[in-house]
């Protein structure tokens, strides 16, 4: 093993560090400065900004997020099995009978606990 | 074309048995979600008694697993190993969960937060630990370690769930979140150091690192460099998780704000995981490998520098805590010091058996004497979070003599004074260290010990010598608690009194 074996490795630490400096500081360096007031202002897609940047927001929202995370990645899992499922015969059935139930007690849990009532 | 096998070919092949205390566990807990939901009422008795019966049958299905023990067996195509290291541990593990769960219903009554939630994750965690103690390759180490400290996160943060905006749920809250965020830094760390493991050697699996490894440091390249980083990083990563200098600075914060059945818990099951994985990783994967010469391993001058400044920190700190969970936190770290002394010297070659043996006694010896010491603690706190400073156990011999006398016997053995089992743990860390030619760090532990005692005994001074101004402490505790202090109590006592037995259970012991 040489050295060369861990180079793009190492080439990509560097890169990416020097990369991310040059990005954030080459409009200061070579840019033009004149700000006025309308360039000064936090940028909001056009809109006038309005209030803190830190509001309120409902918290079901991150409930919902976090529900819909669990049940994207069994949709993951399902798939490539799903592809294969004749050549992987019963012991893939099996298997994901397996996975299906420890996410079934899961389901029944924030089911019962009202985690899917909006209100 | 993959051949699928048939499902007993699978079981055979995989050897699924040996896996069994710990996926039984899950198992139950699965189960004990659904008692959980839709028992009612009764839920508060079914919850508690079924996690006690869960912890019960993985004990059976650990001792029917690991009854021929002296012969290795790995599970999952060599993902788990079963042998004699995992078995003990595992028990360490489930007395230990067993303790705190009868610690548990009594707490969580007083304090108004009794949910069955508690439970589940409390089993879930030990499961993490348990394996963790199994695992035989990184990336199981890494698994092992979320399941363990994921639930460990929310239990540390229990309080906070009734919301009253307590100074108590508060801390409990902060505490938590100090964890959580602590905890996932140091798995960063953890397998960002797997995977300059695996970039040198080209496998994540244990024994075959081992295999890998002196010809990667013969042939000197950069490969090399980058395993000892690699190395460096997984002992960071782990160091957070045991608490030891300079990985401690979460310690004290946690222990204190968490709920104290759940610092108990966490103070005992993390720490063995910790240290399974440790003694693992570099005994089993990397102690051939980087020797220098004399039969040393290379990291063994690292590890006796994190326990000399482990011991001294945690000893000396722990002198000026008034609180008493405070105290025992900083006490934590100081027996983490000690543990590390056993990992010092098992990289000395040829030493490894004897000093991961020491490890074990002495975790058996702290699990007994810690849990006992904090349901005493948990005894004595009242529900609005008083009554745990040094002071308030003024006069406890007068006003609950056996519950003192307990408190002095723990006490006594976190010193490590004949006849209780922390005077067994740290004669055999000791020994191994100086069969290693590790003195000098024996002198340091015998010395931090003698300083231990004085902390120690303050505790015991306040209860006999000193006259209480206040009045007397009325007995709070659950007939569930007082078993748990009376088992921690005969564990300390058995295996300090009849001290070859500790010794005897270990003796099949070979991680090497």
């Amino acid at each position: 093993m040489t050295i060369l074996e861990f180079g793009p490795v190492s080439a990509l630490l560097v890169i990416s560090v020097a990369l991310a400096l040059i990005i954030a500081n080459i409009s200061r360096v070579m840019g033009p400065q004149r700000p006025t007031y309308r360039k000064s202002v936090p940028y909001e897609s056009g809109m006038k900004p309005i209030g803190p940047a830190t509001r309120r927001l409902p918290i079901k929202f991150y409930l919902v997020a976090v529900l819909f995370i669990i049940f994207d990645i069994e949709v993951i899992f399902f798939l490539p099995w799903a592809v294969s499922m004749r050549d992987l015969g019963v012991y893939g059935l099996t298997v994901m009978a397996v996975f299906t139930l420890i996410l079934i007690v899961g389901f029944i849990y924030e089911w019962k606990k009202g985690g899917l009532e909006w209100e | 074309m993959f051949e699928s096998p048939t499902i007993a070919e699978f079981v055979t092949q995989s050897n699924l048995a040996s896996t069994l205390p710990g996926t039984l566990l899950v198992a139950w807990t699965l189960l004990l979600v659904l008692v959980d939901l839709f028992a009612g009422d009764e839920r508060e008795h079914w919850t508690p008694l079924g996690a006690c019966l869960g912890l019960g049958v993985s004990f059976v299905a650990n001792l029917f697993v690991y009854a021929p023990a002296a012969d290795q067996q790995t599970a999952l195509y060599g993902m788990f190993i079963a042998d004699a290291f995992t078995g003990f541990l595992n028990i360490v593990i489930l007395v230990a969960t067993l303790l705190a769960v009868l610690m548990s219903r009594d707490y969580l009554m007083r304090a108004g937060i009794h949910r069955g939630e508690y439970y589940i994750l409390t089993l879930l965690s030990s499961a993490g630990a348990m394996f963790m103690v199994a695992a035989n390759d990184l990336i199981v180490v890494f698994v092992a370690l979320e399941l363990l400290s994921i639930p460990l996160y929310i239990l540390a943060a229990f309080r906070s769930i009734k919301n009253d905006g307590g100074e108590l749920a508060l801390k409990s809250e902060e505490s938590g979140m100090k964890y959580f965020i602590l905890g996932a830094f140091s798995s960063a760390f953890l397998v960002f150091g797997a995977a300059l493991v695996y970039g040198a050697s080209g496998t994540t699996n244990i024994p075959q690192i081992l295999e890998v490894a002196p010809a990667v440091v013969d042939a000197a390249s950069s490969a090399t460099f980058y395993l000892v980083v690699g190395t460096a990083l997984l002992i960071v990563g782990l160091g957070f998780k045991v608490a030891v200098v300079p990985f401690h600075m979460w310690t004290p914060d946690v222990y204190e704000g968490a709920p104290t059945p759940v610092t108990a818990l966490m103070s005992v099951t993390a720490k063995i995981g910790g240290f399974a994985a440790l003694l693992r990783i570099l005994v089993t994967a990397l102690s051939v490998l980087l020797l220098v010469d004399g039969g040393v391993a290379a990291w063994q001058t690292t590890i006796s520098i994190i326990a000399a400044l482990t011991l001294v920190l945690g000893n000396f700190v722990a002198i000026s805590q008034r609180n008493l969970k405070r105290m025992l936190a900083y006490s934590s770290i100081a027996h983490a010091g000690y543990i590390m002394v056993a990992l010092a010297a098992a990289g000395t070659a040829g030493s490894a058996d004897s000093a991961t043996q020491g490890a074990l006694v002495y975790i058996l010896a702290y699990m007994f004497t810690n849990l006992g010491a904090f349901a005493v603690v948990m005894t004595i706190e009242r529900v609005d979070g008083g009554g745990g400073n040094i002071d308030d156990i003024t006069g406890l011999a007068r006003s609950r003599p056996l519950l003192a006398m307990a408190m002095t016997i723990f006490m006594l053995s976190l010193t490590g004074i004949p006849l209780t089992a922390g005077f067994v743990g740290k004669f055999m860390v000791f020994a191994a260290a100086v069969q290693a030619g590790l003195v000098g760090l024996a002198v340091i532990g015998v010395l931090t010990s003698v300083v231990s005692a004085f902390y120690y005994m303050r505790v015991v001074v306040n209860m006999y010598l000193r006259d209480s101004s206040g009045e007397l402490l009325p007995a709070l505790e659950t007939v569930y608690v007082r078993w748990a202090i009376n088992i921690a109590l005969a564990g300390t006592l058995i295996f300090g009194i009849f001290y070859p037995l500790a010794s005897n259970l270990v003796s099949m012991v070979s991680i090497a």
